[in-house]
């Protein structure tokens, strides 16, 4: 793999190996992240909390906190003319000054919480344009009317005025919108932006930053654990679960072909208006402590279909085709034949006839 | 902002004229009356009493008090002990008072500061725990403790600074009483800048300005210090008032014709000298509540929030 190879690929991550100190000892919270984003496309990285894919993106980001270690890896960025460059080699100054909001933009989870309560919202906006671009305060600021428009937000010049708490969620989340796009980034992260939402206003959101999208020719890093999202949006879907990615593949494949266990303990998890059951299954047992490295596979203690290799040795990378892959040894040529659970298949071959039919 | 001005000051004026009151009338019926017993009769201090109108009803001597007051005089302007004028005794020594009440103000809150910002930003590390022992340490020692220590070292073994007050050379001469004022406030605010200033470096909002690509001093300034304010701002309100009032003891062993010696002599004499009392009394409660008002309006400043919830409501 690696970016130079393939120059559609615009951000490329290796090997990432990341431990954060804590009180209670080292956690391992990466171990070895690999995957490519292709420019333009949409990329979700999925799992529950604690998987690991907020601090990948922190990682990309340059945002990790002062007690995290990067301990092997290569964080390859295509610039736009066609330089590629390690971001884990450059200082933060230089990260800031170059990279942060001018090619890499982020938004986060919280709206209610990301902006400064202190400032006027336009004034925030503006602060991005200025620190970025030679252009003088005036038009910095007709910038920022001109963002907030794009982004939706009605009556755009009296709302530059506003203080963040006048907004309500959704308008907020909306000026973090506006905020990240000010510079035209090429990359978007979204670490959850639609969590802290109302059902309603998270569709909206979502239309927005793939409108959004297919305008600026913007690359997208979803960070999410509703797969309804993912469905919604992704072009590729990663799923990680204790800092290593252990499935992924194009959304169709990740939707319609899941092949690890716990992909199949996720989709079994989304609510299902369809059926008559009126329970919603979760997977049973909860994560593993990343401060004891886990031996063997380590969803092995969850999983119901675990052998005894499981426990021992760690699956690799098994190939299903060229853009799908899954680390179980249940695809191991040796393993008995195991399906997917008939309920969870039923329910996947209904979403596909409904997928087809639109 | 000028409707959430107002509100305040009237509360203030509302607030002095209920201190007024209540210690007027404690004042009033405190064992201990003006009058040396020992060396009048019954029948003088009577007449005494009659002549000053401290015979009659607690309500009518109050009303009486206020509309002085209102004309600019504290009661009949004079000690009720000597007959010593207090206006322009009163002002001598508050004016020493306050110089060193403002110097311990400024020592507080920007050592306090500095100390508490420089901790923040080097967390965990050496500089952060020499800050904290620092304002450990200065909340422990009380600022008289201090002051003797600072005599003796800074006066005495090395003779740099003057042994006691000495107003013609102010402000060098009140370098060692405003430091040993302000220990316990600029350990208090360096605490406090520490702790707020974490809290808002871990503030999604500063995850995002460093997002956009801000750092250093400018993500300090831009969003790091005035959020980190509006707690702050709060404990310096009390401290301030501890620093002007709390400096008898100080005054006492630098030998400061300040206030609060005035104070302490006029409760601790022969008689309780009412006027002066009271006198020291309003004066000291009208600064505690401009104060309170200035931070009041401060927090409006700097805190959008409150400014534009009372303009709503």
């Amino acid at each position: 793999m690696g970016i130079s190879m393939n120059e559609k690929i615009i951000l490329s991550v290796e090997n990432l190996d990341i431990t954060f100190r804590t009180n209670a000892g080292n956690v391992h919270a990466i171990r070895g992240v690999n995957f490519d984003l292709p420019a333009g496309k949409t990329l979700a990285l999925v799992g529950e909390s604690g998987s690991g894919k907020s601090v990948t993106m922190k990682a990309v980001a340059g945002l990790l906190d002062d007690n995290a270690t990067i301990n092997s890896g290569k964080i390859f960025y295509r610039q736009a003319d066609g330089n590629v460059i390690d971001l884990l080699t450059l200082s933060k100054k230089n990260l800031r000054r170059t990279i942060n909001g001018q090619q890499i933009a982020m938004i986060f989870q919280d709206p209610m919480t990301s902006l400064d309560p202190t400032m006027r919202i336009g004034e925030q906006i503006a602060e991005t344009i200025l620190l970025h671009k030679k252009i003088s305060t005036s038009d910095a600021n007709k910038r920022a009317v001109e963002l907030l428009q794009l982004v939706g937000l009605n009556e755009p010049e009296k709302r530059v005025k506003n203080y963040p708490h006048q907004l309500s969620g959704g308008q907020r989340q909306r000026v973090v919108i506006a905020i990240a796009l000010s510079c035209e980034p090429k990359i978007l992260i979204c670490d959850e932006p639609t969590t802290a939402l109302d059902v309603t206003i998270q569709a909206r959101i979502l239309d927005l930053i793939q409108d959004l999208q297919a305008k600026m020719g913007l690359s997208v890093i979803f960070i999410t654990h509703d797969l309804g999202v993912v469905a919604r949006v992704a072009d590729f879907v990663k799923v990680m679960y204790a800092g290593k990615i252990i499935e992924a593949g194009t959304v169709d494949e990740i939707f319609f072909d899941p092949r690890h266990p716990y992909t199949w303990g996720l989709l079994s998890a989304m609510p299902d208006l369809e059926t008559n059951d009126d329970r919603l299954y979760s997977i049973p047992g909860s994560p593993p402590n990343l401060l004891h490295e886990p031996k063997g596979d380590a969803f092995a203690a969850r999983n119901q279909f675990a052998m005894k290799i499981d426990e021992r040795e760690e699956p690799p990378m098994f190939q299903i085709s060229e853009t799908h892959f899954a680390a179980t040894w249940l695809l191991h040529p040796d393993a008995p034949k195991v399906e997917m659970p008939a309920q969870l298949r039923e329910r996947l071959a209904r979403a596909r006839k409904a997928a087809n039919l639109q | 902002m000028s409707k959430y001005v107002a509100k305040r000051i009237l509360m203030s004026a509302l607030t002095l004229f209920v201190i007024i009151f209540v210690l007027f009338v404690l004042i009033r019926i405190m064992p201990g009356n003006p009058f040396p017993v020992e060396r009048m009769s019954a029948e003088l201090i009577l007449q005494k009493r009659a002549e000053l109108g401290l015979d009659k009803p607690i309500l009518i001597q109050f009303a009486d008090y206020m509309s002085m007051l209102l004309q600019g005089s504290f009661g009949n302007g004079t000690s009720l002990y000597n007959g010593a004028p207090i206006k322009p005794i009163m002002f001598a020594c508050l004016e020493n008072s306050f110089k060193v009440g403002v110097l311990s103000i400024l020592f507080g809150t920007t050592i306090g500061l500095g100390l508490g910002i420089v901790a923040a930003l080097n967390r965990g590390k050496f500089l952060d725990g020499l800050c904290t022992v620092v304002s450990i340490l200065g909340v422990c020692i009380p600022s008289y403790v201090f002051m003797i220590f600072l005599q003796y070292f800074f006066a005495y073994k090395i003779p740099f600074f003057p042994y006691f007050f000495d107003p013609s050379q102010f402000l060098f001469s009140s370098i060692m009483p405003s430091l040993s004022l302000s220990l316990f406030s600029i350990s208090t605010v360096a605490r406090f800048t520490r702790n707020e200033m974490i809290e808002v470096m871990n503030s999604d909002y500063v995850k995002l300005a460093e997002a956009k690509g801000l750092y250093g001093f400018e993500l300090l300034r831009r969003h790091v210090l005035r959020n980190a304010l509006i707690p702050i701002v709060t404990v310096i309100a009390p401290l301030v008032v501890d620093l002007v009032t709390g400096a008898m003891v100080i005054e006492k062993i630098y030998g400061i014709n300040g206030a609060g010696s005035l104070m302490v002599n006029a409760i601790a004499g022969d008689g309780v000298d009412y006027n002066y009392v009271l006198a020291l009394g309003i004066v000291f409660s009208a600064l505690y509540i401009a104060v309170m008002l200035a931070l009041d309006i401060l927090y409006g400043i700097i805190d959008p929030r409150i400014r534009l919830a009372t303009k709503e409501g």
